[in-house]
């Protein structure tokens, strides 16, 4: 009787193993490099995320693509080949998410980029089908920056961005609001991430005499045009995107940073929110947790965090499917993740659809203010 | 483009073109002496601003583990190729970890004892500058005699392994320090800052400081005929290795007041000495890496053309810079005759 007990509990465990098969979430961040500041908030929530999903065990496999495309092209290769990961968070910069998009669609596996660019999830690209991304878009943010120019009597802006995917997307966005918005763009100005000095694209803004000028950079970088403008002595406005949400970027500012504008998610001031939103539970959680470890908040971990509640929400349906290891499940969590309705995460609140892979709404963007060194929702 | 935004341009272009001409001495210093094209040069320039921005911050300097780990490494080294001559294993040891160990002793005494600026600043200049002869111990002595390629492979080398060890010890994220004065005069429609002004005046001061040191000064001659012929120089009694560590370490000193120079200017990260140092090299490859006052005014023409070709054709800023180097190589190889390698 008693070995019969036993034979039998051997034999439960077994099968219980055999079900109990892990998912594997390959990351590739960038951790190093010019996207650091960006990178390592990501990061850090991998180590805050939950290691269930549904009863099952996730094993996060985080590895840095040192903001460089190539090296982020490897990483997605080595994850799906070698580690047979379910499904790839990453990476953290647009033109890293961009370089990426080929060898998870070749390899099949699902994508969650934490990319700022709508050209990411852009489904005119067959293979992006594979592609869903967390942080809102570059084109929802630039909409939300020409309402805001538009009620506030703005009707000329200068431009200067990124010398790369980051900066030209918003560009483009920026040309398509503006333009429904009736603004016109008076100067284009790029730089690069690592320059020194912006003396020379300031002084051609300047010149122009824009009652308004937006920055397109993210991280500390995009403090280097700001802080000439200030010593210019612009006058107009200045706009930053939400690529520059992180408390670095106020230090580094400083009392420059006094009066900017940008578009941001909830997140960032999850307490100024009406108690009914409800990103602010979530986001106060999250925020929470993450500041007791590792010190101020950032936007950008909340775009993992993101990921994360998108995946929570996938996996189950898929699990219905097919078991994590397999082509089929990686299949089915893909169609999953793009059925998922009404999900809040800390940056708003996503649906998504075929067309839409983003699935975020004005409910996931805000414009801000800095004053003081703090961020506040403008009225 | 108006009289105004060219006086600025021109003012930002020399700014910048200063820094890039006290790296892109460095680099002929360096060059001359130990064959080294001193990569990491740039590096320096990025420890010393984050340094004093620790400081500023009140926090405690990355720099202290970094010294302590270069210092710990080059004791180690020295005990592993000299333990048979205790001696001169000592006296290796005095040389390379001590300045290292105790620049790493005096940086945490300032910081916990949150000194005035000036002796922060001081310190920070001594801290960088200690990372010099660690640095030439490790990375450089052991194959002073090898080729220009294997040198600059290794120079390539300590390039990564110093940014890396500074992501690790300062982080990410950017820094901007304190100017040292917010003095600012106009001339005309254009204002000068005083932080520019003390850019100006301490390039003018090292240029004519270097030319002093190298004609009138013993240690001076000594880097100069080590320069021009290695066996010569050991045969009359200069030694090579203290030669190139004397050249690293000045180097790194520099390096220290650059970082100090263009940190209130710039938003200086751990990475950011590479393309600072880039733009040196472009300067120093005008002057052949063999002319203080060539290299100076092509680090400078380098500043300035960046400054304008910013103003003109933002997109295309590096491009045009970069490419500046390939008319001065073609000039340089039609001109001057080849020889080769000893």
């Amino acid at each position: 009787m008693v070995l019969r007990l036993v034979s039998a509990a051997t034999a439960a465990m077994f099968i219980v193993s055999a079900v109990h098969a892990q998912i594997k979430v390959g990351v590739t961040v960038s951790a190093t490099g010019p996207a650091a500041s960006l990178g390592i908030p990501e990061k850090n929530s991998f180590e805050l995320l939950p290691k269930t999903i549904a009863g099952q065990t996730v094993t996060y496999i985080v590895l840095d693509d040192a903001s460089d495309t190539t090296k982020a092209v490897t990483n997605a290769k080595k994850l799906i080949s070698e580690d047979k990961v379910d499904v790839i968070v990453g990476s953290t910069t647009t033109p890293n998410s961009l370089a990426i998009i080929d060898v998870v669609a070749d390899g099949e596996t699902p994508n969650i980029s934490m990319g700022g660019s709508a050209r990411i999830v852009d489904q005119s690209n067959p293979k992006a089908r594979w592609v869903f991304k967390t942080p809102q878009s570059d084109s929802l943010m630039a909409d939300a920056i020409a309402v805001h120019m538009k009620a506030n009597g703005v009707t000329s802006i200068g431009f200067i961005g990124f010398n790369d995917a980051y900066g030209e997307g918003w560009l483009q966005e920026m040309r398509r609001s503006a333009a429904t918005a009736g603004i016109k763009i008076t100067t284009e100005e790029r730089y690069n991430r690592t320059d020194a000095s912006t003396t020379g694209q300031v002084l051609k803004l300047v010149a122009a005499n824009p009652q308004a000028i937006l920055i397109a950079g993210s991280g500390t970088p995009a403090a280097t045009p700001h802080k000439e403008l200030v010593a210019r002595g612009f006058k107009g406005k200045i706009y930053q995107t939400h690529g520059v949400a992180n408390s670095d970027f106020l230090r580094v500012m400083g009392k420059d940073a006094n009066g900017a504008l940008l578009p941001a998610g909830p997140m960032l001031v999850y307490e100024q929110l009406a108690d009914s939103n409800p990103v602010k539970k979530v986001a106060k959680e999250y925020v929470t947790a993450y500041e007791a470890k590792f010190g101020p908040r950032s936007t950008f971990g909340g775009h993992a965090f993101d990921a994360f509640t998108l995946l929570n929400k996938a996996v189950p349906e898929a699990l219905k499917a097919a078991k994590p290891g397999t082509k089929e499940f990686r299949v089915a969590l893909r169609n999953a993740l793009e059925n998922v309705k009404d999900v809040v995460g800390v940056h708003g609140v996503f649906t998504m659809s075929p067309g839409d892979h983003n699935g975020l709404d004005n409910r996931g963007r805000m414009m801000m203010i800095i004053k003081d060194g703090k961020w506040f929702i403008t009225k | 483009m108006d009289a105004t935004i060219a006086a600025l341009l021109t003012q930002d272009g020399l700014t910048n073109g200063s820094i890039y001409c006290l790296l892109a001495l460095a680099l002929v210093l360096v060059f001359a002496v130990t064959r080294v094209i001193f990569v990491p040069q740039g590096e320096f320039v990025a420890f010393s601003a984050l340094t004093l921005a620790a400081f500023e911050q009140n926090k405690l300097p990355g720099t202290v583990w970094l010294l302590l780990a270069l210092a710990a490494v080059a004791a180690f080294a020295d005990v592993l190729s000299r333990w048979r001559e205790p001696k001169r294993m000592l006296r290796s040891i005095a040389g390379t970890s001590l300045p290292s160990a105790l620049a790493a002793l005096l940086v945490w005494g300032v910081a916990s004892a949150q000194m005035a600026f000036s002796i922060q600043v001081l310190t920070t200049i001594a801290a960088v500058t200690a990372m010099g002869p660690a640095v030439y111990r490790l990375a450089f002595q052991p194959i002073a005699n090898a080729t220009v390629l294997t040198l600059l492979i290794v120079s390539v080398a300590v390039h990564f392994v110093l940014t890396g060890l500074g992501l690790l010890f300062f982080g990410a994220e950017g820094v901007r320090t304190t100017a040292f004065t917010s003095a600012s005069f106009t001339l005309g429609s254009v204002s000068i800052s005083g932080q520019s002004l003390l850019v100006y005046a301490f390039t003018i001061f090292l240029v004519i400081a270097m030319a002093v040191f190298f004609k009138f000064t013993l240690f001076g001659k000594a880097l100069r005929a080590t320069a021009a012929n290695r066996t010569g120089a050991r045969l009359v009694g200069i030694s090579p290795n203290f030669a190139g560590s004397l050249s690293i370490t000045l180097s790194a000193a520099i390096g220290a007041v650059s970082g100090l120079l263009i940190g209130p200017i710039a938003t200086i990260y751990y990475d950011s000495g590479f393309l600072i140092g880039l733009k040196g090299f472009v300067g120093a490859i005008v002057g052949g890496l063999a002319s203080y006052p060539i290299a100076a005014g092509g680090a400078i023409f380098v500043g300035l053309v960046e400054s304008f070709s910013s103003f003109w054709a933002s997109a295309y800023k590096e491009v045009i810079v970069f490419t500046l180097i390939i008319p001065v190589l073609l000039w340089r190889s039609l001109t001057t005759t080849h020889h080769e390698e000893e």
